[in-house]
């Protein structure tokens, strides 16, 4: 059996959306929220931080060609990686917390995509006009004004974008240099395409894709679902209040008057009466819509609200919702902080027991020993000092034993090896017992080697073992 | 057929297979453009880069897109980075070459690479030899020939023993045992473990020392201290060439030795041959393994 009418299209257009000023406190809230972390974005980079003569003095500086990472007082080397890690395994769980918790509220108010597509509607509206004008400017004809206004809102948005790719690559070089570099034309070619690529993206993801990004693109509302229960605070619709909508004035009508206010403020251009949906990135401003409508109409707010899946089967019966903190712990979010402070309390030891010399010490095993023409065993370490200070400084080695082994460093007369600022420096270091010693004929002799830096008195050890020839 | 609520809202594709009905959730436009656009891409860029397997080769593409090429221009542009550094090394006084330090580095990386590649089939990656076969280790402070850079980068040069170059390096131990009585060896080898200080029969040894100074002395010294002029190893310590046992000390002075070294230089080599840089510089690498002089 088949349908006699003309099969539907496999492909739908994108509905446009043209979401309408709002006010209200989460509204408020979004936009404190875009102001500080588009602060904190704009403005790190050329944050100053005195490290000393040789090194950079930008707070936040990701040297790729130095392979390194300055973050205020801390600077990660390649080898401490663990910390970016660390960092990662951290927002992954603190991500967890969040949603368990709150629902998407990353994605209302956090995600990049969301503060961006905010602003840019923000831009769009004051170009444009609101929700009503938008709509008209949309359906209009390709007259001088909207070709005007348009161009106008394409400036900007392309302005933004500058401004978005610009600062990113801020974070790789010294800013004010390189900021005379771009005006200049000096700057290398891979900030250019950078500054081109993030502009084109911002432009793209902010102005034109929004919400597509997040119903199609993303995988974060495919993930959600995992981390969500009933107990998760989520935005619904309090049907059993709203239901029958209509006019105000019918008997035995809900309190919902149909006004679409709440549909209309959606930047992802949704309903929310349908209930759940993965369309929708929970911002709350449908509650703000609603809210002033149920306040115009003389009936209490939220008809639209933050609550959860338990609550509206307890609201259902008629009872009164947990308070929203007995939701919030829980066992489950509760092992979600644990685990999110457990790491980051690993961190700050890690962070904080580290010294600013190391010394890596790798063996060399091929072959296991030397013989010296007297009959000395020789042992060859390949040893790597490094010294995060920035300034020169010189390492004394050493090493203690039960048992008599010597040790020398080659090309070298002393014992100790001046390390550059800022730097590693490999050495190669003998160890030696002579033939009547004990460790020349035992088949291991373990030893710890010392590292001390003369200036701080700072000290480093690691252990290893020597090989002597078993006769 | 009643319909579920799904079916109503979303509506159905209108395909009907055995009363199971298709679903409408129209994919985004975009996407569709999207695919048709990599299409274009791809057609695009089997004509600019090598694409499409021909019988011998594939089609270069338009741009003249070449990864060997790429290398190529890479490796020119390191050799050329490095020109200058090879042409100092070339010529530079080998003994005073360590006080300059970015030389002498360069030089040791450099060396460690023809090291591996040309050295290490002998002596070893690790340059500790191999007893068994007479490769000595380079790590001792125990020199047959010298352990200067310069003595190193001669042997390098010349090699030992060999018929390539004229300057090689040449001694030759005779063959004792068609001169001398299997009693008459056994004696010099319990002289030779004597005098390197290993368990020996004193009897025999004390009969050994003169057949010593009579045969041996003249390349290994009255004491056994050795002559690197010759390249005749020291026999009073504890490094052994070939084993210092009394079977192999038997098999040497019955049989002699005759380790040989190709010469490494490519004016003596018809391909394969190190320039005087690379000479110098796999000498240097040598001279800092840990017994240079």
């Amino acid at each position: 059996m088949s349908s006699s009418d003309t099969p539907p299209s496999l492909y739908a257009a994108r509905e446009p959306v043209f979401p309408r000023r709002v006010k209200g406190p989460f509204r408020q809230m979004k936009w404190a929220i875009m102001v500080v972390t588009l602060g904190i974005y704009y403005i790190t980079p050329w944050i100053r931080w005195d490290r000393g003569p040789n090194l950079p003095d930008q707070a936040v500086l990701i040297d790729m060609a130095g392979r390194r990472f300055f973050f205020f007082w801390i600077e990660i080397w390649p080898h401490e990686f663990y910390f970016v890690a660390g960092l990662l395994i951290m927002a992954g769980l603190g991500l967890f917390l969040f949603t368990s918790a709150l629902g998407r509220v990353w994605c209302g108010y956090a995600c990049p995509q969301t503060v961006w597509t905010d602003l840019f509607i923000l831009t769009e509206r004051w170009i444009e006009g609101d929700r009503n004008a938008r709509v008209r400017l949309w359906n209009a004809r390709w007259d001088a004004r909207k070709v005007r206004l348009r161009t106008t809102k394409w400036i900007v948005w392309l302005a933004i974008g500058l401004a978005t790719g610009g600062a990113w690559v801020f974070y790789f070089a010294d800013a004010p240099t390189l900021a005379m570099n771009l005006v200049t034309g000096q700057a290398p070619a891979i900030a250019y395409t950078t500054m081109a690529i993030l502009s084109f993206t911002t432009f793209f993801m902010g102005g034109v894709a929004r919400e597509q990004v997040c119903i199609y693109a993303c995988p974060w509302p495919r993930i959600q679902a995992a981390m969500m229960d009933e107990d998760t605070i989520t935005i619904g619709y309090r049907e059993w209040r709203g239901e029958p909508r209509g006019k105000k004035r019918v008997e035995g009508a809900g309190d919902c008057i149909d006004c679409m206010a709440c549909v209309n403020v959606c930047p992802t251009g949704i309903d929310i009466r349908d209930g759940q949906q993965m369309a929708c990135i929970t911002c709350g401003l449908c509650i703000d819509a609603c809210d002033d409508v149920m306040a115009k109409i003389g009936k209490p707010r939220g008809l639209i609200d933050y609550f959860t899946l338990k609550d509206e089967e307890i609201e259902r019966a008629g009872g009164t919702a947990k308070h929203i903190w007995r939701h919030i712990f829980r066992p489950r979010t509760i092992l979600y902080t644990s685990l999110w402070s457990l790491v980051g309390a690993g961190l700050l030891f890690a962070l904080f027991i580290r010294s600013d010399i190391e010394m890596t010490v790798a063996p060399v095993r091929n072959p296991i020993f030397i013989t010296q023409s007297d009959g000395t065993i020789r042992n060859v370490y390949d040893i790597r000092l490094l010294n995060k200070y920035g300034e020169p400084r010189l390492f004394h080695l050493s090493l203690s034993s039960d048992e008599i082994l010597r040790i020398d460093i080659e090309g070298a007369d002393e014992r100790s090896v001046l390390v550059p600022a800022d730097t590693t420096q490999q050495v190669r270091v003998y160890v030696s017992a002579r033939p009547d010693d004990p460790a020349a004929s035992a088949e291991r002799t373990d030893f710890r080697f010392w590292a001390e830096d003369l200036v701080s008195g700072d000290r480093t050890s690691t252990d290893t073992h020597f090989n002597g020839k078993v006769q | 057929m009643t319909k579920t609520p799904e079916q109503k809202e979303i509506g159905t594709t209108g395909h009907s297979w055995d009363g199971i009905e298709e679903l409408n959730n129209p994919l985004p436009r975009w996407w569709v453009w999207i695919l048709y656009a990599t299409i274009v891409w791809g057609i695009g860029y089997t004509i600019a880069y090598p694409a499409w397997p021909m019988i011998s080769g594939a089609t270069p593409g338009l741009l003249g897109y070449s990864t060997r090429a790429n290398v190529a221009a890479d490796i020119a542009a390191v050799e050329a980075a490095n020109a200058e550094l090879m042409d100092q090394l070339a010529t530079v006084d080998l003994a005073s070459l360590p006080e300059n330090e970015s030389l002498h580095s360069f030089a040791i990386n450099g060396g460690a690479a023809v090291f591996r590649a040309n050295c290490s089939q002998c002596h070893g990656s690790g340059a500790a030899g191999v007893q068994a076969s007479g490769y000595p280790s380079l790590l001792d402070d125990d020199w047959l020939w010298g352990g200067t850079i310069d003595e190193i980068a001669y042997t390098v040069t010349n090699g030992i023993r060999n018929e390539q170059s004229p300057d090689a390096r040449w001694t030759q131990m005779p063959a004792f045992g068609e001169m001398l009585s299997g009693e008459e060896i056994g004696q010099l080898v319990a002289h030779v473990q004597a005098i390197s200080g290993q368990d020996h029969d004193a009897t025999l040894a004390a009969a050994g020392a003169p057949l010593f100074l009579d045969n041996c002395s003249a390349c290994h010294g009255e004491a056994g201290e050795g002559n690197r002029d010759m390249g005749a190893p020291r026999l009073t310590d504890a490094i052994w060439l070939y084993g210092g046992d009394a079977d192999t000390l038997t098999e040497t002075i019955t049989n002699a030795r005759f380790g040989v070294m190709p010469a490494w230089s490519e004016e003596w080599r018809s391909a394969g041959g190190l320039s005087a840089a690379e000479v110098n510089a796999v000498a240097a690498y040598v001279h800092q393994l840990g017994g240079g002089e």
